[in-house]
């Protein structure tokens, strides 16, 4: 994805007259949301779970070091080889190399939003490697040439009708109404890919340092076969995805499935421990594990941000965002999108390429509510909101640092803020409309007034009536 | 209706937000009627202007903090000097008293001193819902009003300080009252503070729904415990000529036949 920066308040009004999308995005949104919140009623001790799972994570963070070396011996042990990726750049080197060493001509992947992160598909393509999305609605946007719009599920903005067209225009069949015919289609399409490919590669939900395991979750079966059918599978894993035992794995399986999809358990949940054994039938010859950095050590070293990197992707923040679920995924202009994009894309990229989306958020707190670990997203954001204006972008800033400094003048004396209360209410009087509301403003205020009326400055403010009535018997 | 027999005075200082101050001083009117019909004494410190809430909220943390410190040592020094008596801050906004609450917490960690004062604030300040119904253990106020109302759950009150069904009981022992429940009631309106000028497509996108669901919900009144909340739809059922009166629980609250 060619980033540049994150142009919020363009794209999502861009996305707001996008009346298919507006009507995809409730509901999707909806249907999360609701097989969310009766999944999360189900378990009576659902809030215990959720702490429980942030200390684990906490306790993980705070001591990633120790574990990640825990997790590469782990690897190496089971026969496994482990790579170490700064940035963007040399995963996507480190992956390519794999694959030309092992003379690989065709690669089948499996969902990762760590791939998309480090825009892998393309570095294949530069080196010549033809590359498949095998999950169905990646598989969609791939032949579209778009980027996902929703952690879990992808082609959200896309309809049966758009799909229909899609695959008759890419794929040279023709037009079928049905999503069945459709699905059937393409699971023909794709048995032959993971035939005839030489690797798999995939990310992963967890990577168990004490054992080495990776695992990972899908409903379509796609992925277990990216990971066991070619002759090399690769993992590529942000280093944040990190658990310490395996016996904490069904806690946390719990609470994914539960808060992205509202399922028990996800279809298919793959346990994958280093490559084939000799004792096994079948499975990949090699197995690479490569660990990804790519800004997640900066966020590490912020205390008061750091708790963004205990998130494990699934997606509920995003459907009990009201902005997200109005301006969809594509607006957060990067791969992660809603309130956990909006916390660390500014984090991953750095605060001046998405100096808006610390501020894409009414800080209605709904994300800190359903979030599985509880990140405290609303700190979060305000924590990021005073690093923008403190930041070179920040000094950009001129009017709004000007109104701040003027406000606080102003409420730093009590003698200046009757005053101005009392000037404002004389200087409002033009644009007084019969309602009694100011109609229209000036800028930025007609920000506001373009679509809704703003409350007149009382003839006699609250202190002044005090005087009045401090004396009146209840 | 009275208090059942207070072992000692009660006094609140009520803690007047900027926008109840400024553009709706009959809330704040309503909530001084209401706290003395029940007995209890009021008293409003002239010296307070604004928690610093938006500035905090606009990334401008320095400036939040002189405006805070500020609020504090008002507030602060007046509830020292009356010993003798159970002294409260009572705020018609579950938007202001988080502010002191829980963020005051994070903008004074570092200065050990004022985070005492803050904590000596913070459990004697309540938001006025809250107050009624958990120190004063008070729902039915006596109130009286003729209307179908619905509440609008503003997103700090019911958040930050996890206030849900206090509202809901003074609203439903109002005599003359229907309650009824909106889908949707505790999505955020889409005001956000500055959140509403920055992107106002999006906040009117938020709106728009919070509006469709007021409307479907049968109400002719809407009543919501933020003024924030309630001018950012009120602006909009005004502008769109809908008919459906917007009014802060202590407004309802102050209703008599």
């Amino acid at each position: 994805m060619g980033f540049e920066e994150v142009r919020f308040e363009q794209d999502s009004e861009k996305a707001l007259r996008n009346k298919s999308l507006q009507k995809a995005l409730v509901n999707v949104t909806n249907r999360f949301r609701s097989a969310r919140n009766k999944a999360s009623e189900e378990v009576p001790d659902w809030e215990d779970l959720r702490t429980s799972a942030r200390e684990i994570k906490k306790e993980t963070i705070e001591n990633l070091d120790k574990y990640l070396l825990i997790l590469e011996e782990s690897v190496k042990r089971t026969g496994g080889k482990v790579h170490w990726a700064k940035d963007a750049e040399e995963a996507s080197r480190i992956i390519v190399g794999i694959a030309r060493e092992g003379n690989v001509k065709s690669v089948v992947k499996s969902k990762s939003m760590a791939t998309e992160e480090i825009e892998l598909n393309s570095s294949f393509e530069d080196a010549g490697i033809k590359v498949v999305e095998t999950d169905l609605g990646e598989y969609i946007i791939q032949l579209a040439g778009e980027h996902p719009s929703h952690i879990i599920a992808p082609a959200i903005p896309k309809t049966k009708e758009d799909i229909s067209k899609l695959f008759s225009e890419k794929l040279g069949i023709p037009h079928y109404d049905k999503p069945e015919e459709l699905t059937k289609v393409a699971r023909e399409r794709l048995r032959s890919e993971f035939l005839n490919a030489d690797m798999g590669v995939s990310g992963a939900n967890f990577a168990v340092a004490e054992t080495g395991t990776i695992v990972v979750v899908e409903n379509e079966g796609n992925a277990r076969l990216t990971t066991t059918v070619p002759k090399i599978h690769v993992a590529l894993v942000g280093i944040e995805k990190l658990i310490p035992h395996y016996e904490d794995l069904s806690l946390f399986l719990t609470v994914l499935a539960r808060s992205a999809t509202g399922q028990k358990s996800s279809t298919y949940v793959s346990f994958i421990t280093g490559p084939k054994r000799s004792t096994d039938i079948d499975g990949p010859e090699e197995f690479h594990l490569v660990l990804l950095d790519n800004g997640r050590s900066k966020i590490l070293a912020s205390e008061e941000t750091r708790e963004s990197l205990y998130c494990i992707r699934c997606g509920a923040c995003l459907n009990n965002c009201p902005v997200y679920r109005k301006v969809g995924g594509h607006s957060y202009g990067w791969v992660y999108s809603g309130p956990i994009g909006a916390i660390i894309t500014p984090q991953l990229m750095g605060i001046d390429k998405a100096p808006e989306l610390p501020f894409a958020s009414s800080l209605c707190g709904a994300c800190h509510d359903v979030c599985p670990v509880k990140i405290d997203f609303p700190k979060v954001l305000l924590e990021l909101r005073k690093n923008v204006v403190e930041s070179k972008k920040g000094g950009t800033r001129v009017l709004e640092r000007l109104g701040i400094r003027l406000w606080r003048f102003t409420v730093e004396h009590e003698s200046i803020y009757k005053i101005t209360n009392k000037l404002s209410y004389y200087f409002q009087l033009p644009w007084k409309g019969s309602n009694g509301k100011l109609n229209s403003l000036p800028y930025p205020f007609s920000r506001w007034t373009d679509q809704r009326d703003f409350p007149a400055v009382a003839k006699k403010t609250f202190r002044e009536t005090w005087k009045e009535i401090k004396h009146e018997a209840g | 209706m009275q208090l059942n027999n207070p072992k000692r005075p009660l006094k609140v200082y009520i803690f007047i937000t900027c926008l109840v101050d400024t553009f709706f001083p009959e809330v704040g009117e309503s909530m001084v009627k209401v706290l003395k019909a029940l007995g209890v004494e009021v008293d409003f410190i002239e010296e307070q202007t604004c928690c610093g809430q938006p500035a905090f909220n606009s990334g401008y943390q320095d400036d939040a903090r002189v405006v805070a410190e500020r609020f504090l040592s008002i507030f602060d020094k007046t509830l020292r000097d009356e010993p003798g008596k159970d002294t409260y801050i009572v705020c018609p906004s579950g938007s202001c008293t988080s502010m002191v609450k829980v963020f005051y917490e994070d903008i004074f960690k570092n200065s050990p001193e004022l985070l005492n004062k803050v904590r000596h604030i913070s459990q004697k300040t309540f938001e006025f819902s809250e107050f009624l119904v958990t120190v004063l253990n008070t729902v039915d106020v006596g109130a009286e009003y003729s209307g179908v109302i619905t509440y609008h759950d503003s997103c700090h009150l019911l958040r930050e300080l996890g206030i849900k069904d206090g509202p809901r009981e003074l609203i439903k022992s109002v005599k003359g009252v229907e309650f009824k429940e909106m889908e949707l009631h505790d999505a955020c309106c889409g005001f956000g503070g500055t959140f509403s000028i920055k992107f106002p497509k999006v906040s009117v996108s938020m709106l728009d729904e919070k509006i469709e669901c007021i409307i479907n919900s049968g109400a002719d009144t809407l009543v919501s415990s933020d003024m924030g909340c309630l001018m950012n739809i009120g602006g909009a059922l005004s502008r769109r000529k809908i008919p459906v009166k917007v009014m802060h629980l202590a407004e309802l609250l102050a209703k008599r036949g």
